[in-house]
């Protein structure tokens, strides 16, 4: 029950900010300093959720195969690697390392 | 040769005793619009002279279209098989892709569950991911001009890729195409491989043991990484990681991810600071150059 709330409240939210975009008149949203936050925000979720998603289990911090694997993803980026690819490459580390150890 | 600093020059043309140049004044009577002299500048909107953009042709922008749609379309698999292994059921997992459908929330609320976090923190991070969104439809709205009609329909598709292909495109025509062509391919194939994931995971069993669970960091970052263009988008990114992992072990699951959210408010307050600093310096300066020409 928990994930059906989690999911409609997700699908309101993301809708409704889409929406926001096209029916508000332009000008309301266009101060920089909104703007610039609006660019920033993402980074900011992003590089925390790539941080808690590798080095979180539950409420501690461990150092295990997804940090080789996430590794193996930044080296993929860095060679410009296509998007699937670049996950391919953590998943693939991911799963030597755990069969390795 | 006589060589005559450029200053020096400026100063000795308009002489004082000439009637004609009395500086300052000749500005103030002369604002651009009243002048009407041939080849100044028009005052006109900046719109028509983007229409008159050289015409693109339509195949070409279902190309550019067709390739982003696909590319991206093709990693809703990865979303598919990380949702089925955070434990999320077959139609959970779907209605996702059918009805979120922007990838970096549909990564973030699944990875906030399976971590055990509650429903409102991990809805809380899956919606500021989209908050995003409404910008880039302030953009297309403007470049699309779409009847009221259709807003409902087409905000559906306002996502990262769709801006990416329509806004560069030179007529609205050319960006309508670019618009509907990768929002259609992109939502068709994102939710077949999004199935076809997600019955891959549970035919897998164990997602761990094949290392999917690294597949959602690892798209954070295939996400983030363009993202990082100047100092300002990395010290943000530095600061969240070292908020969100110093917070990890004391707060509840979601809550420190929300919390590095605010990375960027306080690198956007500081960085306004040393500018606000530097512009009172240039401004300083720029006072200090028009009085040397006025003297």
């Amino acid at each position: 029950m928990n994930v059906w709330i989690a999911i409609g409240l997700t699908v309101a939210g993301c809708y409704l900010a889409k929406l926001l975009g096209l029916l508000v008149p332009a000008g309301v949203l266009e101060r920089p300093l909104v703007q610039r936050m609006a660019a920033l925000l993402p980074v900011a979720l992003l590089a925390a959720l790539t941080a808690q998603q590798t080095f979180g289990d539950g409420q501690q911090l461990v150092l295990d195969a997804r940090a080789a694997g996430l590794g193996a993803a930044a080296l993929a980026l860095v060679l410009r690697a296509p998007f699937l690819v670049v996950v391919g490459a953590g998943v693939l580390v991911t799963a030597g390392v755990r069969a390795l150890a | 040769m006589t060589y005559r600093p450029v200053g020096v020059q400026e100063r000795t043309r308009p002489g004082p005793n000439d009637p004609r140049s009395v500086p300052g004044v000749a500005e103030q009577t002369a604002p651009p619009e009243s002048t009407g002299a041939p080849g100044a500048i028009s005052a006109g909107p900046p719109g028509p002279a983007a229409e008159t953009r050289p015409d693109k042709p339509d195949a070409a922008v279902v190309r550019d279209a067709l390739g982003v749609g696909i590319a991206v379309g093709l990693s809703g698999f990865a979303f598919g098989v990380t949702s089925a292994g955070s434990g999320l059921s077959l139609l959970q997992t779907c209605v996702l892709s059918l009805l979120v459908f922007t990838g970096a929330s549909q990564f973030a609320l699944v990875g906030a569950l399976a971590a055990g976090g509650n429903p409102y923190t991990a809805a809380a991070g899956a919606f500021f991911l989209g908050v995003r969104n409404a910008f880039y439809g302030l953009r297309l709205s403007q470049l699309l001009a779409l009847p009221r009609a259709v807003r409902p329909f087409a905000a559906h598709w306002v996502i990262d890729e769709t801006t990416a292909v329509t806004l560069p495109q030179p007529t609205r025509r050319a960006a309508r195409i670019g618009f509907t062509v990768t929002g259609l391919t992109l939502y068709v194939l994102w939710n077949l491989t999004t199935l076809v994931g997600a019955l891959g995971a549970e035919a897998l069993g164990d997602t761990d043991a094949w290392g999917l669970d690294a597949a959602s960091p690892a798209v954070f970052l295939a996400l983030l990484a363009p993202m990082l263009k100047s100092t300002t988008e990395r010290v943000t990114a530095g600061l969240a990681v070292l908020l969100a992992l110093t917070l990890l072990p004391v707060l509840p699951a979601g809550v420190p991810v929300l919390l590095s959210a605010f990375a960027a408010p306080i690198v956007l307050f500081l960085m306004g600071r040393t500018k606000r600093g530097a512009d009172t310096k240039d401004d300083a300066a720029a006072q200090r150059k028009k009085g040397e020409r006025h003297s």
